[in-house]
């Protein structure tokens, strides 16, 4: 990789260069670096909210009956919960925000290919995002659909649904102008020598979430439309009284929704794949079938959509199609796990944090993707289809896999960006408080769904009392470790000592820029790719 | 930030065709509701949807199809220096997608007059199926209409940029892209067209 030239240790690099004063130097940026930022703080913050509201729903379960809000309350909290979760953090939080601070700098680009559109991206999520938030204190109150917004309920109840199906689309139409933009950016912008197989992996795995992204976000996009449609002008297309079928709804939702979970767990597998090898000094193994299954994954991962239907009264014909291509999917998936632990495997190991928050996403990714399994065989479905164990299951899979992929990019790429270390060792002992008390939560929830509590109520029968304050319990543990992850890592990004070009001893270009990096990346000349991304020998690291 | 100036005119088109792609598989879920639709009612389509002009939808085709050759001859245009003559031609795309709106309100118009229209009393007393036709037919049509105002707006935006010599013969990439919009919604009612006015009759 080419040598770029030295900066002083005081050289804030980007930080340093805005085309204008104070916060419009943010917020009307077309730096990728900046706009990355921008979505980093602004995902983040709604995580927090949705992690609040997410420990309300708990401390509501405690004790059986009302503890602490009423039935509409808690609909109207839960459907908040998931819908800040999964539109403003998970979907948007690895790709929309890691991927615009490192994707350009990994291909050896200058920026993406359309900076001002990237912007009015970032733009478009804001508005969306504000109108979700009007959408509580507006019209006939917060929605309380759940985040799937199934008709016929959603078209009837006098909350305020349209307000929130619009942001809803308008989140969905950034989301399609980042994947087009990152497809574009990787396609032409790649340096000399960067050759499809020298791409990292994160990259990779950016580049097969941004094509779901492109194929099956305007289906979301006519869907709530359509809802829309139905609420405001009676085009009842999934009105039975109409001659419509609910059951549509359900189709044209999962036809997105589906895929979107693969929107939202790609990339944090592509932040592992780029996280193990450079923690066990060891090239990727099997880099290619990593590539070929992220690929895999946004291929199939479009043919399952049915899987959430089991019970919604398709044939059983098609319920055994979706079965078997169900399974079909977990095999891209162990793929990439097996991958990475031969790459563990006579690694030269190097337990830093981003490596421990990358094994936890191994462990519970596995445990939440085989519980897949146990939801995608069309028998066990049907005991304990709509329980706690579907709760306990995407949880595992989305906060134990994504949350935690997103928590190893902050500690591995956040220094980077910052120029500034946080301390290990907290970071050490955060990650082991979290790990605890994910457990404990989300155990307990996959064990009272066997049981049979279903999910989406405020009140259980007595007999789930001890599991559920075990649960509560556990939310709590979850809480104190995220609070001190956060605080010790905002607090070293700030205060922390300034790191070097490469304190990881990573192969690949963002490495070999300085911390933080300059305006444009690189120096006058553009960067020339000699080898692979975790050719460590050629690289000098070993 | 450095006087670096990058232009990648196939980069540009590449994420047109991308958004077009969004663009084809948002109209794809109404598409999808019409095949699924269709193959529930057969008889009650072909019974509301023989109350379509086919004439109108006719019309409509040609003046789409004329305004898209408009754009394709008006790049050429450009390209060899002939400024005023894709003016031209793009007032006449621009005229063209007037009409097309022109003839869709009297379409419209003329439906809502016999009260069908999404939501209507004389709507409800029909069979269901036929309530189904006439609400995909709103939408879809509804939905394309607005597609075919964008376009006119952004082939307005090309004018004035031409106008103004920002796009030229050496840097058209913008019109190319604005052309392409066009021709999709072009596209799309080439599939809606039969659906709606021919297979039924």
């Amino acid at each position: 990789m080419s040598e770029t030239t030295a900066t002083a240790a005081n050289d804030r690099g980007f930080w340093g260069e805005a085309n204008y004063p104070g916060i419009f130097g943010w917020i009307f940026s077309t730096d990728h670096k900046r706009i990355g930022l921008l979505y980093f703080w602004s995902v983040l913050t709604f995580f927090c909210v949705g992690v609040l509201l997410g420990l309300l729903l708990r401390l509501e379960l405690f004790a059986p009956g009302e503890t602490i809000m009423s039935a509409q309350t808690y609909n109207a909290t839960f459907t908040l919960h998931g819908v800040i979760m999964i539109f403003l953090f998970i979907i948007p939080g690895i790709p929309a925000a890691f991927g615009n601070l490192i994707m350009p700098i990994q291909i050896g680009a200058r920026d993406v290919s359309f900076p001002k559109l990237n912007l009015f991206s970032w733009w478009l999520y804001i508005t969306g995002a504000t109108l979700a938030v009007t959408s509580l204190f507006t019209g006939g109150g917060p929605p309380d659909t759940g985040w799937t917004f199934y008709v016929p309920f959603s078209a009837q109840t006098s909350t305020n649904v349209s307000l929130a199906a619009v942001a809803v689309f308008i989140l969905g139409f950034s989301s399609i102008l980042t994947g087009l933009n990152f497809v574009t950016t990787i396609h032409r912008l790649r340096t000399k020598g960067m050759t499809w197989m020298r791409i990292p992996l994160f990259t990779w795995s950016l580049y097969a979430t941004a094509w779901i992204q492109i194929l099956a976000t305007p289906v979301i996009g006519i869907t709530v439309a359509l809802l829309f449609a139905e609420r405001v002008l009676g085009t009842g297309l999934f009105d039975p009284a109409q001659g419509g079928d609910p059951i549509m709804f359900q189709h044209l939702f999962w036809i997105y929704s589906h895929p979107a979970v693969y929107i939202m767990v790609l990339p944090g597998m592509g932040v592992i794949s780029d996280i193990i090898p450079v923690f066990s000094r060891k090239p990727a193994f099997g880099y290619k079938a990593i590539v070929v299954s992220s690929m895999a994954i946004a291929f199939a991962g479009s043919l399952v959509w049915a899987h959430h239907m089991y019970t919604s009264g398709i044939s059983d014909m098609a319920v055994m199609i979706f079965s078997f291509l169900t399974f079909i999917v977990a095999i891209p998936s162990a793929i990439k796990v097996f991958n990475w632990l031969a790459t563990l495997y006579e690694g030269s190991i190097l337990l830093d944090p981003p490596l421990l928050y990358a094994l936890s996403f191994i462990l519970l990714f596995t445990i939440g993707g085989l519980s897949g399994l146990v939801l995608g065989a069309a028998a066990a479905d049907v005991h304990v289809h709509d329980t706690y164990f579907v709760v306990g299951h995407f949880h595992f899979v989305m906060f134990g896999g994504t949350g935690m992929a997103f928590f190893a990019a902050m500690h591995y790429w956040l220094p980077k960006i910052y120029g500034r270390m946080y301390d290990k060792t907290v970071a050490t002992v955060a990650w082991g408080v979290i790990i605890v008390g994910f457990l404990i939560l989300y155990i307990s929830m996959k064990v009272v769904g066997m049981m049979g509590m279903p999910r989406r109520y405020y009140d259980y029968v007595p007999e789930f009392t001890g599991l559920n304050q075990l649960a509560t319990v556990g939310s709590w543990i979850l809480a104190i470790g995220l609070i001190l992850m956060f605080v010790n890592i905002i607090h070293g990004l700030f205060k922390g000592d300034p790191v070097e070009a490469n304190p990881w001893g990573g192969a690949s270009l963002e490495w070999q820029i300085p911390s933080p990096p300059p305006t444009e990346n690189f120096g006058e000349e553009d960067p020339v790719v000699t080898h692979g991304p975790y050719d460590f020998k050629k690289a000098g690291i070993l | 930030m450095s006087g670096h100036v990058h232009k990648d005119y196939i980069g540009a088109k590449f994420g047109m065709w991308l958004f077009l792609f969004t663009e084809i598989l948002l109209f794809g879920g109404l598409f999808i509701l019409y095949a699924v639709y269709l193959t529930r009612y057969p008889q009650e389509f072909i019974s509301a949807g023989s109350e379509l002009n086919v004439w109108f939808g006719g019309g409509n085709t040609m003046v789409l199809l004329t305004s898209s050759l408009f754009v394709a001859i008006s790049i050429t245009a450009l390209r060899r220096g002939a400024k005023t003559l894709c003016l031209r031609l793009l007032g006449g795309t621009i005229a063209c997608a007037v009409i097309f709106m022109v003839n869709k309100y009297f379409e419209w118009s003329a439906k809502i007059s016999h009260g069908i229209y999404p939501g209507s009393e004389h709507l409800k007393e029909l069979q269901p199926g036929e309530m189904v036709f006439f609400n995909i037919y709103y939408l879809t049509t509804g939905l394309h209409g607005l597609h075919v105002v964008i376009g006119a707006v952004l082939i307005a935006w090309s004018m004035f940029l031409i106008k103004s010599d920002k796009v030229n013969a050496d840097d058209f990439v913008i019109l190319e892209n604005a052309g392409l919009y066009w021709h999709l919604v072009d596209l799309i009612w080439i599939f809606v067209f039969p659906l709606y006015y021919l297979i039924l009759h």
